[in-house]
């Protein structure tokens, strides 16, 4: 697990058997499998054509770890169940429908193999969610500068031991590269008191 | 002690590479020489030097990749040709092969009137053979262009350096004992020879004094270990008959681990339409899937691209790989600093499984190549096939693209979009309209001279929104020598009010969106 992203999930890290779906950006995705990938673990995309593999190395993860199946088309729910089988952390990005009977097979199959399914897109029963609430760009001008880092806020939520809201902000990515803790605040119930701890 | 014939053409990866011995020719293989041609080495190229090096000792010498696949190929002519008038021949690597004498020699009458045949239908392309006791001598020999009467081999060796055992640290060692020819290391007793040097050295021993290197256990396995593979409908395309070759080679591995045998040598078959069976022989050390898959692959390549009077008319019926040889397997040496290789293996079962779903382009693997754009800067490679091959063919022939280190990462690239790159790069650009403050679109001129500030941008028809901040245009001209590839092109990156920030590019006064900073 990156470090600066120990304190969005529950456990400090992904829980193997564990579904996390993310919404509202690629690159935190990236960033979850990013310490897996760097530990020697094996990843792989499915569904995902238009993925920016030159930005998957820059945040950390071993292309010859990382296998793609861009277009798996009506076969999805059985290439996931395959590579579920076999690597360690499973990116998909869902159909607008997925069947429930499929959600639940996959989830149920993930969890009796030890295999981590992050999900993009869709719905599916998830243990953790996180979206990014807001982002910030740094570093362009009005004609002038380059995209440097972005400020990201990330709520996690769930059930079970996630279900109590975090929020944190995250450098994804920071300017000199990678992911990092912005300001962190852990939250129970009050957002206002969050922002203004933030701010 | 089996007398052996080898075809040996010399510098076969220049010849491959369509090269004539006279022209100076160096096939590279990572920044490294690994072959050369006779002019070349005349104006002082080796084998090791780096390519500054080779240049600056022999000026004008041109560059060739190095192209295991394209080598094996065009050697298969040859070896039909070598196959003519001898059966049971093994393919030791592209540019070497071995044939047992014993019956050929008897029926063409004698050693010397083979080795005289053989050397007439393998003349244009270099080729020497050579008859001697056992495959390493043999090779020396071809090498010379000779044949050793039988019985002579060890006086015959005597006289080489210790270097052409082709072990290095040995060698070195060697060198250092004052032992300098193979005579010499003969002379010791080979019982101080295995306290000294181990397992392996007693080998060099071996072939030093004539012997052979593997007469240890090599046996003729029982027939139910060949793995057969049913094509329907026939294969027409190398790629059709690889995916299949695969799974086979992964049987077959599968099939000899479990009784603890390892391979030296592999019988490949092929039937097809038509009835016609075509059969080769390769030679191979320490066998895994990968390696056999890939000898299956230069063999299909090799029949199935191949002229009319060798190739097969038909398309492929039937696939089988069976061991020829097989000795007892003395376990894989892991690596020293770990890894799980059941782990590996166990991914690489499920892709090939994923590959069966789908067919084999599904699954791919990205390889960082050069590149100014986000998608020009990887490459995706179908699971399995070798990166290397890939990028030898991309830059074949091109001098500019050797220069660049290939696994060290991209070398500048003026102009390529800065990091951090965009986590979403859409394959088929979305079109999108920019216009500037009155509403008029923003146009670039062919200096990079901008109508207008952009201030509201509409991706693929959609609402428009503000731009929030911007940076361009950076103008990128690639490729203008070659028409087909050429594109001009402006880049720019833009931050909308909602936080989101896109890579877009104007080409022909159209914009599209080229990535998202997602």
């Amino acid at each position: 697990m990156l470090p600066a992203l120990v304190d969005l999930l529950p456990e400090g890290g992904l829980r193997r058997g564990s579904t996390v779906a993310v919404s509202g950006s690629t690159s935190l995705a990236l960033a979850l499998l990013a310490g897996p990938s760097q530990a020697g673990s094996w990843c792989a995309a499915v569904g995902l054509p238009s993925l920016g593999l030159v930005a998957a190395a820059e945040v950390g993860i071993a292309l010859e770890r990382f296998p793609l199946v861009a277009r798996p088309g009506e076969e999805w729910p059985g290439v996931v169940a395959a590579l579920v089988d076999a690597v360690d952390v499973v990116l998909v990005c869902l159909p607008r429908h997925v069947r429930n009977g499929d959600a639940r097979r996959l989830v149920a199959k993930a969890r009796d193999r030890g295999a981590v399914l992050v999900t993009t897109g869709g719905s599916i029963a998830a243990d953790v969610r996180l979206s990014v609430a807001s982002s910030t760009w740094e570093g362009l001008g009005r004609g002038h500068g380059l995209l440097r880092a972005r400020r990201v806020d990330v709520v996690a939520s769930g059930r079970g031991a996630a279900a109590r809201e975090r929020r944190l902000s995250l450098w994804l990515p920071s300017p000199g590269g990678g992911v990092e803790v912005f300001a962190r605040s852990v939250v129970e119930g009050a957002t206002d008191r969050a922002n203004t701890a933030v701010g | 002690m089996t007398r052996t014939l080898v075809v040996w053409c010399p510098d076969w990866p220049v010849t491959a590479a369509g090269h004539s011995p006279d022209e100076p020719v160096a096939v590279l293989f990572a920044n490294r020489v690994v072959a050369c041609s006779a002019a070349a080495r005349a104006g002082g190229v080796q084998r090791g030097l780096r390519r500054r090096q080779a240049e600056a000792r022999c000026p004008g010498l041109q560059l060739a990749v190095h192209d295991p696949d394209g080598e094996a190929r065009a050697f298969e002519p040859v070896v039909a040709a070598v196959e003519g008038f001898c059966p049971r021949l093994e393919i030791v690597r592209p540019g070497v092969c071995a044939v047992a004498t014993r019956g050929p020699s008897r029926y063409f009458g004698g050693d010397d009137a083979l080795a005289a045949r053989v050397t007439q239908v393998v003349a244009h392309v270099g080729g020497r053979a050579g008859i001697a006791d056992g495959p390493f001598a043999a090779e020396l020999a071809a090498r010379a262009g000779r044949v050793i009467p039988k019985g002579q081999t060890p006086a015959f060796l005597s006289t080489f350096s210790v270097d052409v055992l082709e072990r290095p640290d040995l060698a070195d060692l060697l060198h250092r004992l004052g032992i300098r020819t193979l005579g010499a290391f003969a002379a010791l007793p080979p019982a101080s020879v295995l306290a000294r040097f181990g397992a392996d050295g007693l080998c060099a021993h071996r072939l030093a004094s004539g012997g052979d290197e593997r007469p240890l256990a090599a046996r003729i396995p029982p027939p139910e270990l060949d793995v057969t593979a049913e094509l329907d409908p026939p294969a027409e395309r190398v790629e059709t008959a690889v995916f299949a070759a695969r799974g086979l080679a992964h049987r077959l591995c599968d099939e000899l681990s479990a009784r603890g045998l390892a391979l030296s040598c592999l019988r490949v078959e092929a039937e097809t339409e038509h009835g016609e069976t075509l059969v080769r022989r390769w030679r191979l050390e320490g066998a895994t899937p990968l390696a056999l898959a890939e000898r299956v692959r230069w063999q299909l390549d090799g029949w199935l691209s191949d002229a009319k009077p060798h190739g097969p008319t038909a398309g492929l019926t039937l696939l089988r790989l069976a061991p020829e040889e097989v000795l007892p397997d003395e376990g894989r040496q892991l690596g020293f600093w770990g890894g799980d290789r059941a782990l590996d293996d166990r991914a690489a079962r499920a892709l090939l499984h994923v590959q069966g779903l789908l067919g084999p382009e599904a699954v791919t693997t990205a390889v960082p190549t050069g590149g100014r754009g986000p998608a020009e800067q990887v490459q995706l490679v179908p699971w399995g096939d070798a990166p290397s091959a890939v990028l030898g063919a991309e830059m074949s022939g091109n001098r500019t693209f050797l220069r660049q280190e290939r696994r060290e990462g991209p070398s500048p690239w003026p102009g390529r979009v800065p990091a951090p790159s965009p986590a979403v790069v859409h394959g088929n650009a979305i079109r999108a309209e920019v216009v500037g403050e009155r509403g008029q679109p923003v146009k670039v001129s062919g200096r990079g001279d901008v109508s207008a500030e952009p201030t509201k941008l509409s991706v693929g028809g959609g609402p428009w929104t503000d731009i929030a901040a911007w940076a361009g245009p950076w103008l990128v001209d690639e490729r203008w020598w070659d028409p087909d590839a050429h594109r001009r092109r402006a880049r720019w990156q833009v931050v909308t009010v909602d936080g989101t920030a896109h890579l877009l590019a104007v080409e022909g006064g159209r914009w599209s969106v080229e990535a998202t900073y997602d």
